[in-house]
């Protein structure tokens, strides 16, 4: 029964890392960024529900509600401000420009939060769970991974279904043809890097009322990301949310092994999916 | 005599570090057909990206209803009215037949061309309407193309190459398209390898050679082999 708990736990964990890779996976299949500071602006994003608990005493769930649109507009306009500057035909000017963000995230949140640890308090929703007979499931784990699935499934939606998504298609086909179309990719860019940000902000939180959380765990939720994108298949979201899904399961039943096994298992099992699928268990669809 | 609807003047353009163009002077008037031959590198797909946008020139260099257009994207070109149908089709391999030709009316410019249409000038589009654009055959792409860049309404339309690569027959159907297209009044500006074809469905045309216009003239009582001088370089 506890390998069937570490299971179910690892399960519900994926969501959360599925959040933190989403937007890794948006804005690389739009413009093949890679954000460097894609971690640490998940971070950023719990100290903003942090502030907006603390000065408009909401509920740090609500606080979304502050921390979203805040997220989606930091990213339109570091979009539109810097990285669309860096992106070219060469892959290195933008993973040094967000990897110098990161750095200067890390700080800037080190200077005004310090080093200790903070958390989000959501009170009895922290400690609520649901009895399945001998199991017994977190209410909050519950609820992220359903705001996973919810987020992963609208992002689907939209990609396939609106204007903005087939403009984020053709934007990442070929961008020349796309500008002959009207777009401007500019803007384009700016949206999908406001959206992968909006997506940071509901991850950030997430994060903020399930642990601890301090400036410098940006990278290690980087890394998560990363390996929840490649395990899943580069530009497939629904990949995305296994491969998110697939990375808590190694991860839980490791600790449920060794408790000291939780990270290198998680390592291990995205190495072997590496090693036998190096595009990932479910590369690109088409259509 | 009238405004010409888009000319350029002293047109220069490079291609990397090559210079392609050099001071290039054209014109094409409204609901004109005006042909660009002259050889591999004679700098035809670097003009048409040079109107286009997608190569970006100074402001003067290219006027369009007397506005100076030179250096605006592509994207803002697109909404002046002016649509490229690129060489080699460059449709968009992650959006079905229907979303290629949906995302050509982005800029939303009003006009006769939308969905019906474009299915009544190929009928057979609309058979394959679900399909991924780049799996139909080379042909049924150039009709796409021609489609999405119809689907902007544009006053003036840019085909470059649109024969390339297709067969006969096939390049055949598709210009026997073109006359239905420009009875609307809208004018096209063709690059064509293939001389008789362009001489016989413009009105004007223009030779190019190393980037410079090597002759003009009227499609229709121009000399082969004055064509073939200015085509090849060669002199008499």
């Amino acid at each position: 029964m506890i390998w069937i708990n570490a299971l179910l736990q690892g399960i519900l964990l994926g969501g959360l890392y599925a959040l933190f890779a989403a937007g890794l996976s948006l804005i690389f299949g739009v413009m093949r960024l890679v954000n460097i500071a894609h971690g640490d602006l998940i971070v950023l994003a719990a100290y903003l529900g942090l502030s907006t608990t603390i000065v408009l005493g909401l509920h740090p769930l609500l606080a979304m509600i502050i921390v979203i649109p805040l997220m989606a507009l930091l990213g339109y306009i570091l979009q539109r401000g810097i990285l669309n500057q860096t992106l070219g035909d060469d892959l290195l000017p933008p993973l040094l420009v967000t990897f110098g963000l990161s750095v200067i995230i890390q700080n800037a949140l080190l200077e005004g939060y310090s080093a200790d640890p903070q958390k989000m308090n959501v009170g009895a929703l922290e400690t609520a769970s649901l009895s399945l007979g001998s199991l017994s499931l977190g209410v909050l784990p519950l609820l992220t991974f359903a705001i996973a699935v919810a987020v992963i499934g609208s992002l689907h939606w939209m990609f396939y279904h609106t204007a903005l998504g087939r403009a984020f298609r053709a934007v990442s086909d070929n961008q020349d043809i796309a500008q002959l179309m009207g777009l401007n990719k500019r803007h384009v860019f700016g949206i999908a890097m406001a959206l992968s940000l909006a997506i940071t902000g509901i991850a950030g939180i997430l994060l903020g009322v399930r642990t601890n959380f301090d400036p410098s765990i940006g990278g290690a939720r980087l890394i998560f990301g990363f390996e929840a994108v490649i395990i899943g298949g580069l530009g497939n979201l629904w990949g995305t949310l296994a491969g998110g899904v697939i990375l808590g399961v190694a991860q839980t039943i490791g600790a449920q092994i060794n408790p000291g096994w939780q990270l290198l298992a998680g390592h291990l099992a995205f190495l072997i999916v590496l090693a036998v699928r190096p595009r990932g268990l479910f590369p690109r669809m088409t259509g | 005599m009238p405004e010409p609807l888009l000319s350029t003047s002293q047109l220069c353009a490079w291609y990397g570090d090559f210079q392609a163009l050099f001071d290039l002077d054209l014109m094409i008037n409204e609901g004109e057909i005006v042909a660009i031959i002259g050889a591999n590198g004679a700098g035809k797909t670097t003009l048409m990206h040079s109107i286009a946008g997608l190569s970006i020139n100074k402001p003067h260099q290219v006027i369009y209803r007397g506005r100076q257009i030179g250096a605006l994207r592509a994207d803002q070109v697109a909404f002046e009215g002016i649509a490229l149908v690129p060489e080699g089709r460059q449709l968009f391999a992650s959006l079905t037949v229907e979303e290629n030709l949906v995302i050509g009316a982005q800029t939303g410019r009003k006009g006769d061309w939308q969905l019906p249409t474009v299915y009544q000038l190929f009928p057979i589009l609309q058979e394959r309407r679900t399909t991924p654009a780049t799996e139909l055959s080379g042909g049924q792409q150039q009709m796409v193309a021609i489609g999405r860049a119809l689907m902007a309404n544009p006053d003036l339309i840019l085909l470059d190459e649109i024969s390339l690569g297709l067969a006969p027959v096939i390049i055949k159907t598709i210009y026997a398209a073109l006359p239905g297209i420009v009875e609307g009044g809208m004018s096209a500006m063709i690059v064509e390898q293939d001389i008789s074809k362009a001489l016989a469905v413009s009105s004007r045309f223009y030779c190019l050679q190393e980037g410079r216009v090597a002759l003009e003239g009227q499609s229709q009582t121009v000399q082969r082999d004055a064509i073939s001088r200015a085509y090849f370089g060669v002199q008499k």
